[in-house]
This record gives C-alpha cells, structure tokens and sequence, in this order.
C-alpha cells in the first residue's frame, strides 16, 4: 500500500486527473459557505453581524491543528520508512498549515477588538495558537536551512515529531496559566451548543477549508518534483543522453546523482 | 559507565579550561536581568512583581545562547564520529554532553540567581523557591536544547535558528518556573508548580537524549 503511492511518477500522474476537481470542489463549496455564512445565516443575538467572523475563524483554527498533525504524521511516515513523498507532503503542507495558523490569529484579532476590546488578550487559547505558529515557522525554518537538502528533511521530520510530542504540554501548561477564550461549543459531550443555523455554514465551510488545503496541498507536492525534476535535468541533462553527461561530469556528481 | 563519565569529565574540562564560556554565559546572564530595570523603571513594587519572570526569562537566554558549543565544536573537528564510534550507545553519550552543559550553564545560573533576585528587588520569601525552581527547570532546558542543537548541526545560521526552534520547546519550564515564583509570593503555595517543573525535567530525562542521538545520527550520516 505505501509503497504502491511512492512512485513519484505514479503519484503525478493520479494528482494531475485529480487537481481540477479538487480545485473546482473547493471553490464551489467555498462559494456557497460563504454566501450562507456571510448573507443567509442569522446574526447572533448578543454578538450581532460580527459573528459572521467566526465562520472563517473557527475552520481556519481546526485546519492549523489539523495539518500539524498531518505534518507530522507524514514526517513519522518518512522517518520511518524513508516514504519519498510523505517528505513531500509534510514540506508542502506546512507553510500551508502556517496560513491557516495564521488567518486564525488574523482573524480572531480583528474579532476580540469589537468583543472584549482588544486586539490581543494573552489567553490560554491564543497563546497556544500563537506557539503552534511559532512551531510551523521553526519547522520551515529548519527544513531550508542546509546546503543538503535531504538532511533538511530529515531535521525536519524529527522537529515535527518533537514538537507533536511537546504540543500538549505546551498546551496543557498554557491553560493553567490563563484562561479567557470561550471554551469549545461545537465539539463536546451533549451534543454542540451552537444554533443549527449557525451550525450548518460552519460545517460547510470547514468543508470547503479541507478541500481547499487538499487543493494547495496536491498543487505544492507538485511543484516540489518539477522543481527537482528541473534540478535533475539541468544537472544531468535528458534522461536518454544521461549516462555520457554523467560521465563527462565530475566525479563527484555522479556519485551525489 | 566508565566511557560515559570519561565524556561527561572530557566536556566538563573543555568548558572549564577554554577560557571564561561559563563567565561568558554567567555575565551575559547578569547583565540580561540588570537591564530590565533601566528598561521598566527602578520602583520596587514594580520589580518585586516582575523579578521571578525576568530572571526565568535571562535564563532561558543564557541557555539558548550557549547550546551552540554542545555539538558544534564536535562536529567541526571530526570528534563527534568517534563519539559515535564507540561503543557507548549515541543516546548515552548524548546524555553525557547534555550533564556537562547543564553543569556548566544551569548549575552556575542556579547558584548566581538568589544575587540577582536582589538586584531586581525578589521578595526574600520567593528566593527559595527561585533557586529551587531554576535547580529542577534548568536540566530540561538542556535537555530539550540538545535536541535542537543538534537538529541545526550543519544548518546555514544555527545561532538564529537554534532559537527559534527551542524557545516554543521552553514555554513549560518557564511558565512553571515564574509561575512558582508568583504563587510563593501570593500566599498560594508554590508546590504544585515545583511539581510540575520537577515532571517536565524527568519527562525530558529519558526523551531528549532519544531525540537528541537521532538528530546527531542523522547529522552524521
């Protein structure tokens, strides 16, 4: 199974017949979220027309989560079976999850200011939001930092795995420390507490954030290969004449190729 | 256990006798939490309430700023390749070095502190429980910056990244850390935090030298 998708020509070839229809599926659930979300769900009775923020906040807040996790599920992937495109993906999607980290912060700073007066409260919620982001800035970081690019990589792969191990201490110690974020209202036991109304849109919408990351995710990985596949080319020339350029370069680069 | 003492001693030695890095890492210290003073304005109240905060945060400092001598002068002249060549398992010579740093940053950071507390006007009530504090927070900062030291081994600007890359890592130790210092002074007790602190250092214990003789292996290879 995992080694039936390592095929990096295999793999362009299936993202290729899929990128469209995940670009279209994205745009067009977006398009509806949005105008349910924004035009057609009601107000909120204490908070008026500024709710409608959350309806970008809130799956913008469960994306930079979840692609973390992701990100580090595909470094765990690639550490241990040396997967090529798990190292792909967790590349590509972590500046992604760090755009998502980052319009949550956006947004729910531009939603304080009206609701408590503030642009910035240093909440338990926020905080540890605000450390997600500083960990997806570490990782990028780290990854681009070396003349070799595998042992970026492979740096990489292990920060994220640290950082999935420090994330709930993080977490858990952040919480202790202040608290003024409204505590979780969708998912909990007993079923949510937020209107249907509301509950919908917000649905639709997160939808249409997953199909969107899909999108830019499928768009990054491969961008990624063309890049390397033209970093191949311009070193050793097309595949046919290959060998007798390899040949006729420095010893030194064969033995990297 | 002989080859691991053999390290933790060689390591020991190179810090103490290459001239002043403990003094290095001790005055930049020093000199961290003196200026919070010019900077915010000498009242006393001001200071007491902030002091526990200031010294944990030059201390997280201090250690950041010292981690690049951990691995980096190792790898440079080959000496880590032997260390990983002998027959003492990476994880444990890892762990070697990680003592020997916290011997020479962590421990001198702990015994200074109770000075500069009064510096920035500490109540004497919170001293104990600073010293305390920074004995069992200190260990896990090593401990988790060797895990960082030795990711950005090789990397372009490690000085930079080594920062950005640990200082997320360091929230819990600090948060615990000032955390007691406060609760000592509020009346509420500082146990729970000292606690706490104390879980995070033997959590990292047995974790960070994983990690850490992971990343040195693939600095290695």
């Amino acid at each position: 199974m995992l080694s039936r998708f390592a095929n990096p020509a295999r793999f362009m070839r299936v993202s290729g017949a899929a990128l469209p229809w995940f670009g279209a599926a994205a745009a067009a659930v977006l398009a509806v979220g949005l105008v349910w979300s924004l035009a057609i769900a009601p107000p909120d009775y204490q908070q008026g027309e500024s709710v409608r923020i959350m309806f970008i906040h809130v799956p913008a807040a469960w994306m930079s989560l979840s692609v973390y996790l992701l990100v580090a599920m595909a470094s765990a992937v690639a550490l241990v079976w040396r997967h090529p495109l798990a190292e792909v993906a967790a590349q590509a999607a972590a500046p992604i999850g760090a755009a998502f980290t980052l319009i949550c912060l956006a947004t729910g700073s531009l939603w304080g200011r009206p609701m408590w007066g503030t642009w910035w409260v240093w909440d338990a919620r926020l905080t540890s939001v605000l450390v997600l982001f500083f960990l997806y800035l570490g990782y990028i970081a780290l990854v681009n930092a070396f003349d070799d690019r595998d042992r970026g990589a492979r740096a990489g792969s292990l920060l994220a795995l640290v950082g999935v191990v420090n994330l709930p201490i993080i977490k858990f110690s952040v919480d202790w420390w202040n608290t003024l974020h409204q505590p979780a209202s969708v998912v909990k036991l007993g079923g949510p507490t937020i209107a249907t109304s509301m509950l919908l849109p917000l649905l639709v919408m997160a939808v249409g954030f997953m199909l969107l990351f899909g999108w830019l995710l499928l768009l990054r990985m491969r961008t990624i290969l063309n890049e390397r596949k033209a970093e191949a080319l311009r070193l050793y020339g097309q595949p046919a004449n290959r060998r007798e350029r390899a040949e006729a370069l420095t010893g030194d680069a064969v033995a990297r190729s | 256990m002989a080859a691991f003492l053999g390290l933790f001693r060689r390591d020991l030695r190179l810090a103490l006798r290459q001239g002043g890095e403990v003094g290095l890492v001790l005055g930049f210290f020093t000199l961290a939490v003196l200026l919070f003073p010019f900077g915010v304005g000498p009242e006393p109240e001001l200071l007491d309430r902030i002091a526990g905060g200031i010294i944990w945060v030059a201390a997280l400092l201090a250690a950041v700023l010292s981690l690049d001598r951990l691995f980096a002068a190792d790898h440079a002249d080959g000496g880590l390749d032997l260390i990983a060549l002998s027959p003492l398992p990476l994880e444990l010579s890892a762990l070697a070095k990680i003592m020997a740093h916290w011997v020479t940053t962590g421990l001198p950071l702990t015994v200074i502190s109770p000075l500069l507390a009064l510096f920035v006007n500490l109540d004497p009530e919170g001293i104990p429980v600073l010293t305390l504090g920074l004995l069992l927070g200190t260990p896990a900062l090593s401990l988790l910056g060797g895990i960082a030291a030795a990711l950005t081994l090789g990397a372009r600007r490690p000085g930079v990244l080594v920062s950005l890359v640990v200082l997320p890592l360091y929230l819990p130790p600090l948060i615990f850390g000032s955390g007691a210092v406060e609760a000592s002074l509020t009346g509420d007790g500082a146990y729970a935090h000292l606690l706490l602190l104390g879980a995070v250092t033997l959590a990292a214990l047995p974790l960070a030298p994983l990690a850490t003789a992971a990343a040195l292996r693939q600095a290695l290879d």
